[in-house]
């Protein structure tokens, strides 16, 4: 290795670690701050690591958050659970059962993904008074599964699009229809699928705002909302505003650091690419 | 024809006619025929739900935005006009909202596509530890924007004196003095561009992400070629890999342009109500459900649609066309 190259290497290596250091910065300011002991907590030193370790801001960040930390998890998983379902038989039929008009469909389900959803909202909200569901978690999850079927569809449908139809075409002939073919080939197939579409649609909902904020009151609030509020208030101290934050983005970071490759699999699939 | 397509079959045949020896013809035609409307039935409560919750609802939304609800919670259809767009153009909120989004969008677009791009290059060096760095500026895309706002209003908190705090703080620290901001409490119109620093903290990772997929999809031979011909590393980049990321720009430019259109959660969770920081989306929740206006939250909601389909249309469009092409 010439010195020129060993020296462009440091530079880079310098570079990235400077870089990462600064992305990790809003992280680590909630970290230490929580994990100071109210004594401790001073604007001053904010960027100091603590003298002693305390959890003090996180366990007051907890007793505010727990109830809709918990509201979040109960609407989550359900409607991430049937979105990807839903998902897996439309990818299904609109990737291996093109029927007429097939694509153009599809697009134009496509569509609903795209749209911001102020300009669905006064009548989405109508319609859930009028059938009774504003103000509660199962309106909620309604509403990220009927939004949740262009994204999830999409990714199926790219998924989908990968498997051989000659498996398909085998199956046929030992005399499977639609339903068998799904059954005993694609299903059986689609594991990593569903973990993309799950994870997907977990973090979408949990990191959902808007719906919440329109759709539930105070004792339906999601942590999102919760976390707003709190952050609007006068009488909760920014340690705690800190604390809670890194803890209502526990459970989406932990997903993805446990199972980064298949986040960034769904990230991508929202990028299209026909 | 088979309704099973056949992209991935190699052969020039069409499935049916190949299968078509195994089996009594009318008994698999029927089941075909079953199977057929199966697949309809099958995506057919997906469709209803999507042409009810999207297109019924938007339309809705238009009859609403076209009414005289301007006050109250009891619905007045009253057929109005065009009367609430006409009053947007000359609402001085909507104005700074429109401006707002304008400076937002484009920065953000700008500063996010380097940032990804430089952060893909740095990282398509043949690193060691790439997958660490990699999940490093991905992971702020796993948090949810009101996190992020939260986090970033103190970060960026823009006191003086004693009660220095955040960033303010830490380049004092650091005797970095002249980074020392007003942030996005500068005033108008360039507050609004400080809260793109959080949104490309948020967002980069995934531009970087679109960009390494897209350099990994270049082939080593043409590197080869071009350093064989005496390009540099400048010039192999200038000349030979940016032409060829064109599409994943494209693409990215799509994802990031609606999201920023659009753009809600953040604003709310770092303006905390300032009007200076208002963009569409805030304005039209603060004036349906806070100010019971409803025909005026219609029309900026539909004013938002509008500009989101001119950037999404386009796209989808030319997407399903090279989907048809390719079967």
């Amino acid at each position: 290795m010439t010195f020129a190259r060993r020296f462009s290497r440091i530079v880079l290596y310098a570079l990235l670690i400077l870089l990462s250091v600064s992305y990790l910065l809003p992280i680590y300011l909630m970290l230490v701050t929580g994990l100071k002991p109210f004594a401790e907590v001073n604007l001053q030193t904010m960027w100091q690591l603590p003298n002693r370790i305390a959890f003090d801001n996180f366990l007051e960040a907890f007793d505010k958050l727990w109830p809709h930390l918990r509201n979040s998890l109960f609407m989550v998983l359900p409607a991430a659970l049937i979105s990807s379902m839903i998902g897996s038989v439309n990818g299904y039929i609109f990737s291996k059962w093109k029927f007429r008009g097939a694509d153009l469909i599809f697009t134009l389900i496509l569509f609903g993904m795209f749209i911001p959803y102020q300009s669905i909202l006064i009548p989405l909200v109508q319609f859930m008074q009028f059938i009774h569901l504003r103000g509660t978690l199962p309106g909620l999850i309604l509403v990220h599964i009927i939004y949740g079927i262009p994204i999830t569809s999409l990714i199926f449908r790219n998924y989908y699009a990968q498997i051989s139809t000659e498996i398909l075409e085998a199956g046929r002939i030992d005399g499977a229809g639609l339903i068998g073919l799904y059954r005993w080939i694609m299903f059986p197939l689609s594991i990593p699928g569903f973990v993309v579409v799950l994870i997907w649609q977990f973090t979408q909902a949990y990191n959902d705002f808007l719906f919440a904020v329109i759709l539930t009151n105070t004792a339906q609030w999601p942590v999102t909302v919760a976390l707003n509020n709190m952050a609007g208030s006068q009488i909760v101290q920014w340690n705690v505003q800190m604390a809670g934050a890194l803890l209502a983005a526990l459970p989406t970071l932990l997903v993805y650091i446990l199972l980064g490759r298949f986040f960034v699999r769904g990230l991508m699939a929202g990028a299209l690419k026909g | 024809m088979s309704a099973i397509s056949d992209r991935n079959v190699p052969s020039g045949l069409p499935p049916s006619d190949r299968s078509r020896p195994h089996a009594p013809r009318q008994g698999r035609r029927l089941a075909f025929t079953i199977d057929r409307i199966l697949s309809v039935l099958i995506v057919l409560p997906s469709i209803l739900a999507i042409s009810i919750f999207v297109y019924g609802f938007i339309a809705w939304s238009v009859r609403v935005s076209l009414s005289a609800w301007t006050k109250g919670l009891i619905p007045n259809y009253t057929y109005s006009g065009l009367t609430r767009y006409i009053e947007l153009l000359s609402d001085r909120r909507f104005g700074i909202d429109m401006r707002n989004t304008a400076i937002f969008t484009s920065l953000f677009l700008v500063v996010c596509l380097i940032v990804g791009l430089l952060l893909a290059i740095l990282l398509d060096q043949r690193l060691k530890g790439e997958g660490f760095f990699r999940s490093i500026f991905l992971f702020p895309m796993a948090l949810s924007f009101i996190v992020t706002g939260v986090a970033w209003r103190w970060l960026m908190n823009p006191a003086t004196g004693t009660r220095i705090s955040g960033l303010n703080l830490l380049f004092d620290q650091l005797g970095l003095d002249f980074l020392i901001s007003r942030w996005h409490t500068t005033p108008p119109p360039w507050g609004i561009a400080f809260v793109v620093i959080p949104a490309v903290w948020q967002m980069s990772g995934f531009t970087m992400a679109m960009y390494l997929a897209g350099l990994r999809g270049i082939s080593d031979d043409l590197r080869e070629a071009a350093r064989v011909d005496g390009a540099n590393e400048f010039q192999l980049y200038r000349y030979i890999i940016l032409p060829q990321l064109q599409s994943v720009t494209l693409s990215a430019v799509i994802v990031l342009g609606h999201t920023s259109l659009k753009i809600f959660d953040l604003i709310v969770a770092i303006s905390q109500n300032d009007i200076k920081l208002d963009v569409p989306a805030v304005y039209m929740w603060r004036t349906t459900f806070d100010g019971s206006n409803y025909s005026r939250g219609a029309a900026i909601g539909i004013v938002m649609l509008i500009t989101v389909a001119v950037l999404i249309v386009p796209y989808l469009i030319s997407s399903m066309r090279s989907q048809e092409a390719k079967l």
